[in-house]
């Protein structure tokens, strides 16, 4: 599988604050990877890294298997869309068209200018008077017109509506359908929800590390819910990795990650949603639970 | 043409969601053999959801035998699913009606019951696969 991005020991300090830590993980090609994690868990820092606005304080980090911003050619084959949507207020829908052409060498004018048109967008309008919703989907459609192969997106649904968000989700599916070579996307966003619709792979960043880092299907059908009267963690059967365990006088709730779910009479295990698979990561110990999915 | 949805508080992944759409407009004749399904890119764009998902749901389907892709054109429904007659169920549930009073007379309760038949029919089908 080719690796569209590749971190090792990947670490971003500002001053005495670490931002990101001992990051190591692959994005895979042609997929869809979702970043969740509290805010400064190191998200924004590691898009940041990837697209070459930050440089490392340690480790490396390559994108197409060359450091990230290298020269204007692997700038041409990044888009990236910063938190918040940015746009420039004063200047009109059109003059963004008219800079993402003059900018980026693989301008598809065709793409933009259908998708301003399908979003109903008045090409004169200054993008400081736009809606939140459309001004999300202008930067979108600046990002997808310059084609690029690697996607990166900051939290670009936070601000928006539900009604907002799910145009902006569809805009962006449309946009993977429809790359050629199946571009890759990495987004962040709370919404849990959201990233199952649209994600195949999932990292979860808590504390300035990775806690959990795989495809989203294999992630669900390995956690479980395990409860059971009060017992230790180090009781369970091997085969079993606790992610996460909560115990009250007589009951004991487990989050595990295991093969397969075990018939005991003297516990019940359930399967576990995504949110709560996240939430269980995000409480588990500060040291990764798990190895990264190859 | 059918249209398809996604419940993310199911706890079912997104492409067996769309698996079990398929089969179940299969069941209530919504869908007959020779229809094509949604194109995997306006399913993705409609829906919201990762072309990879729909991909994987087809290619699920195709595995079970009930659609096949003709490369350019869509993916087709080929089978159609073979319920056993109605006239099957009734010996079952008989069947399931004793075993029913046999694990009251055991003393569960009807909640340890339903708990018992969901992980035992859960492993089951696990283990079929």
């Amino acid at each position: 599988m080719t690796a569209i991005v590749e971190t090792r020991a990947l670490t971003k300090r500002y001053g005495r604050r670490t931002a990101l830590a001992d990051c190591t993980l692959t994005v895979p090609a042609g997929r869809v990877v979702g970043l969740v994690g509290p805010n400064g868990a190191g998200k924004s820092t590691l898009l940041q890294l990837a697209c070459g606005l930050l440089t490392p304080t340690s480790g490396t980090v390559e994108v197409f298997g060359r450091p990230p911003a290298a020269d204007g050619a692997q700038l041409g084959r990044v888009g990236f869309v910063a938190q918040d949507t940015p746009t420039y207020a004063a200047l009109t829908v059109a003059d963004h068209l008219r800079l993402g052409a003059k900018l980026n060498p693989r301008w598809d004018a065709a793409l933009a200018e259908r998708r301003v048109r399908q979003l109903g967008l008045d090409p004169t309008q200054r993008s400081g008077r736009l809606s939140g919703g459309q001004r999300a989907q202008l930067a979108l459609t600046l990002a997808v017109a310059k084609r690029p192969e690697l996607l990166l997106l900051d939290e670009p649904v936070a601000a928006l509506d539900p009604l907002a968000r799910r145009a902006f989700l569809q805009s962006l599916m449309e946009f993977v359908a429809e790359s050629e070579s199946q571009a890759t996307v990495v987004l962040s966003s709370h919404l849990v929800s959201d990233l199952e619709r649209v994600c195949d792979h999932l990292i979860v960043l808590a504390g300035s590390r990775v806690q959990a880092d795989g495809e989203i299907d294999d992630l669900l059908a390995t956690h479980f819910r395990l409860t059971t009267a009060r017992r230790d963690t180090d009781t369970l059967p091997a085969g079993m990795r606790v992610v996460n365990a909560e115990h009250t006088e007589r009951q004991s709730t487990f989050v595990v990650r295991a093969e397969r779910a075990v018939d005991d009479p003297s516990w019940v295990m359930e399967p576990l949603g995504l949110e709560d698979l996240v939430l269980a990561h995000l409480t588990a110990d500060p040291r990764p639970v798990l190895e990264p999915q190859r | 043409m059918i249209e398809f949805h996604i419940e993310p508080r199911s706890g079912v992944a997104p492409y067996l969601q769309l698996v079990h759409q398929v089969r179940q407009a299969l069941r209530l004749g919504l869908l007959h053999e020779g229809d094509r399904l949604p194109k995997v890119k306006d399913v993705a764009a409609k829906v919201a959801i990762n072309p990879n998902t729909v991909l994987k749901a087809y290619r699920q389907l195709e595995n079970e035998g009930l659609v096949s892709p003709k490369p350019g054109v869509g993916t087709f429904v080929t089978g159609t699913l073979g319920e056993p007659a109605t006239s099957e169920h009734e010996p079952l549930r008989q069947e399931l009606r004793r075993w029913l009073a046999s694990a009251r007379a055991a003393g569960l309760d009807p909640e340890s019951i339903e708990a018992l038949f969901r992980q035992t029919f859960r492993s089951t089908v696990e283990e079929e696969r």
